[in-house]
């Protein structure tokens, strides 16, 4: 497949593997943000090909991992009332909540149905006028916009059987949390090169500077991923910080200005809580004034709860790169994949269950 | 093996009369004798069938026996590249074929909803006999019961087999061993992708066709001419990945993947990207991983190859006595990681 | 986090105005993706798209730019 495979070419990969051997001096933390690159990295082993002093951290951009557990619990509520179609990304499904998550809800009786794009889910409506169909929105500003398409075009549509859970999450502030706490162990990042391509890159010029660090806008081949860790180690080598495009074959400065026109129109910023990590100011979208009737908490008056993950349940340190999923007493005893403790365990890309398939020990076999 | 059958293409029982399946079709009454005589016999006939006792009476069979059942329920029925009939068939023979046996006879029993079209039962009655021709295998006892619409997925069929296993084959999963190669007979993942693509929800436009097929011809030549097989095994549900795990652990070796070996055709490797799917977990309905020492290996692949069901046949692995128990893959780039048993089903990632 | 793939545009429909969308082959599968927010997108180019939206156009002349510099890149320096 085009502008893939050349990507995952073996001499490449090895021609970086070595640069980044001879330009690395010391030891260095480099945070990859996104799930979909900690997913690769453990898909291509590509730890295997990194000198020793370079250390990647797993950061907190796995939108399933991160979704609040009373989210999750207000997609369950949902999904058990009458005439009520609820959809969602797959990978959504099988998150537990407080008490139960959305496949057992569907083997219970919940018609619950996943759907490719959002857009999937207006047609639902549109063809069910008798159901209420709702949409279980995360993801961060790469999916943002294509959610917010769907109520665009509900709208114009009349659907009024179309509503909307939302929990989008937005990068940048999680990022800046990231490096205000005190104790942080990052030297540079890897940034999410599919949010860049909607967001661009001028946001995280900003946090850059006021931290002093690389932010390398990164892709998510094997290829794309060792020239974004290639171009962070130059840097940081060299002294020096900022931001570095290396994706740029996709991620233009100015990112995909309609999608951001869109995103501005339907959504307005709010604090939101990061399971795992507490909440963070302005780093979620709740839907604007003028498309709150899709607003599924306000339609179905959903009333804040409380819900609290397992208390040894380390997710918290293993989202913030304080603490690698092997480190947790949990881990692959307690907490597998079929019996998730914590988000990281549930989500493929998640950071537990991402070492689980790829690399446990033997020792860690049953 | 393969003789020359003519089908009929148009259903034995008239539309005039009976456009669906009824609930007295299973009633046990004039209706089911009427199905039963019109559309099994006539379709899938042979002597020991039509004694329509309760049960077959089989001659003797020299030696140890091999007994096999499985369920096919898919949606939908009809898929490109077969049906829930010919899938049957196919599912059951490739079973007892993996037991290192000579496919003999199959037992048909069909769950039909009411109102499945008459003329769709006839589609898959023919697509039967057709598969069990090819297989060289005989439908020698069957039973039909009806539930009413809305409570099935217009047919279920379960399936039980008997063969004849060839002592001069010992093939068990613990057999691996150090030494021995893993060999495919063609691409992984077709089978999965196409029903997923057959259903509507994911809007998928692929040409991909399920592999569904018999695996007998080419098995069967290959037993009479290959002694020493280890193990076999058809990766279906779960794909080449859960049956390489299995034979890892039970055979308590090591089992080397090479990603840049596997046959992927161009259909599935498209839909996994978008779906974020991998294809070493997609269903396989016409594929036979065959294990066996590496001195037999050219010899077989020869074999394999001179057969339609094995011209794409190829070496994809070997068994090691490092890493018991564990899958590994040598990835494209090089690198070495585990490939781990499926957890849940594999559900459309956004990320 | 964002699963997206670059595809290829075999064909654009632009009827409804509201909602141009273009048929992107990925392999030898292909699905409808909208492209609403490309407006000069041709059969041919590469998308890359992401639950049914394309997300940017790939761009050729980078792409081959970037692969011949890393191919052509010298070990030592």
């Amino acid at each position: 497949m085009k502008h893939i495979d050349e990507y995952r070419d073996r001499e490449l990969v090895e021609k970086l593997a070595r640069k980044i051997g001879k330009e690395v001096t010391r030891n260095w933390n480099i945070m990859e943000v996104c799930g979909g690159q900690t997913h690769a990295i453990m898909k291509y082993n590509l730890l295997q090909l990194l000198p020793p002093e370079i250390s990647l951290i797993h950061g907190p951009g796995c939108p399933v991992c991160v979704t609040p557990i009373e989210m999750i619990d207000h997609a369950i509520a949902l999904a058990r009332l009458d005439r009520v179609i609820l959809t969602s990304f797959g990978d959504m499904l099988r998150v537990p909540g407080s008490i139960s998550d959305l496949l057992t809800e569907k083997a219970r009786g919940g018609d619950i149905r996943m759907v490719y794009s959002p857009l999937d889910a207006v047609e639902l409506a549109a063809s069910n006028s008798e159901y209420e169909v709702i949409f279980f929105a995360v993801g961060f500003e790469t999916t943002a916009p294509a959610v917010a398409l769907a109520i665009q075009q509900a709208k114009k549509r009349n659907l009024n059987n179309f509503s909307v859970l939302v929990s989008h999450v937005l990068v940048p502030p999680a990022i800046e949390a990231l490096l205000s706490s005190a104790d942080h162990r990052i030297d540079a990042f890897l940034a999410a090169g599919h949010v860049c391509a909607i967001m661009g890159t001028h946001e995280y010029l900003p946090i850059a500077e006021k931290h002093r660090l690389p932010i390398v806008i990164t892709g998510f081949e094997p290829v794309d991923i060792l020239m974004g860790i290639f171009h962070a180690i130059e840097m940081l080598e060299q002294g020096r910080f900022g931001i570095k495009n290396s994706y740029s074959r996709i991620v233009k400065p100015e990112g995909n200005q309609k999608a951001q026109d869109l995103l501005k129109e339907v959504f307005v910023e709010e604090e939101r809580e990061w399971r795992g990590i507490g909440p963070i100011p302005l780093s979620g979208y709740i839907l604007s004034d003028g498309y709150s009737n899709f607003d599924a908490v306000k339609r179905y008056k959903l009333k804040k709860g409380i819900a609290a993950d397992y208390g040894s349940c380390m997710a918290g340190l293993v989202l913030t790169g304080r603490k690698r999923p092997s480190e947790c007493i949990n881990f692959g005893t307690t907490c597998i994949p079929e019996r998730p403790m914590g988000a990281p365990m549930v989500s493929s890309e998640g950071a537990c269950a991402a070492y689980y398939k790829y690399h446990r020990s033997s020792a860690n076999l049953q | 093996m393969n003789a020359k059958s003519t089908y009929h293409l148009s259903c034995p029982i008239p539309k005039t009369e009976y456009e669906h399946i009824l609930m007295a079709h299973g009633g046990g009454g004039k209706l089911t004798r009427q199905l039963i005589e019109k559309m099994f016999y006539s379709g899938l006939g042979n002597p020991i069938l039509e004694k329509g006792h309760d049960g077959a009476f089989l001659p003797s069979i020299k030696g140890e026996i091999a007994f096999t059942t499985d369920s096919f329920v898919v949606d939908p029925v009809f898929f490109p590249g077969g049906d829930i009939g010919d899938l049957a068939v196919n599912g059951t023979v490739n079973d007892l074929l993996c037991c290192g046996a000579e496919p003999l006879y199959i037992s048909l029993a069909f769950i039909l909803e009411e109102g499945l079209l008459m003329e769709n039962l006839w589609k898959i009655v023919c697509s039967i006999k057709k598969a069990a021709d090819a297989a060289g295998v005989k439908i020698v006892t069957g039973d039909t019961k009806v539930v009413e619409r809305g409570k099935g997925d217009g047919i279920y069929i379960n399936t039980t087999g008997i063969g004849r296993i060839l002592p001069e084959q010992n093939i068990s999963p613990e057999n691996s061993c150090e030494g021995d190669v893993v060999i495919i007979n063609g691409h992984i993942g077709n089978h999965g992708i196409a029903i997923m693509s057959a259903r509507k929800g994911l809007k998928l436009n692929t040409h991909v066709k399920s592999d569904t097929q018999s695996l007998s011809g080419m098995m069967m030549d290959l037993f009479n001419k290959v002694p020493g097989i280890h193990v076999l095994r058809d990766p279906t549900r779960g794909g080449l990945a859960s049956s390489l795990n299995e034979i890892a652990q039970s055979s308590k070796s090591g089992i080397t993947l090479y990603e840049s070996s596997l046959p992927i055709n161009e259909g599935v490797r498209g839909a996994c990207e978008i779906m974020g799917f991998d294809p070493l977990y997609i269903a396989n309905e016409g594929k036979m991983v065959v294990i066996l020492p590496q001195e037999s290996a050219q010899k077989a692949l020869a074999i394999m190859r001179s057969h339609k069901e094995g011209t794409e046949s190829r070496i994809i692995g070997k068994v090691t006595s490092s890493h018991p128990g564990i899958l590994q893959m040598e990835t494209t780039i090089g690198t070495h990681r585990i490939v781990d048993m499926i957890s849940g089903e594999q559900l459309p990632r956004i990320c | 986090m964002c699963l997206a793939v670059p595809g290829k545009i075999v064909s654009i429909d632009r009827s409804n105005p509201d909602s141009p969308m273009a048929s992107v082959q990925f392999g030898a599968t292909t699905r409808d993706i909208s492209i609403q927010w490309l407006a000069d997108v041709k059969v041919g180019e590469y998308i890359l798209a992401h639950v049914g939206t394309a997300l940017s156009k790939v761009d050729e002349e980078d792409a081959m730019f970037t692969l011949n510099a890393l191919r052509e890149m010298g070990e030592i320096e």
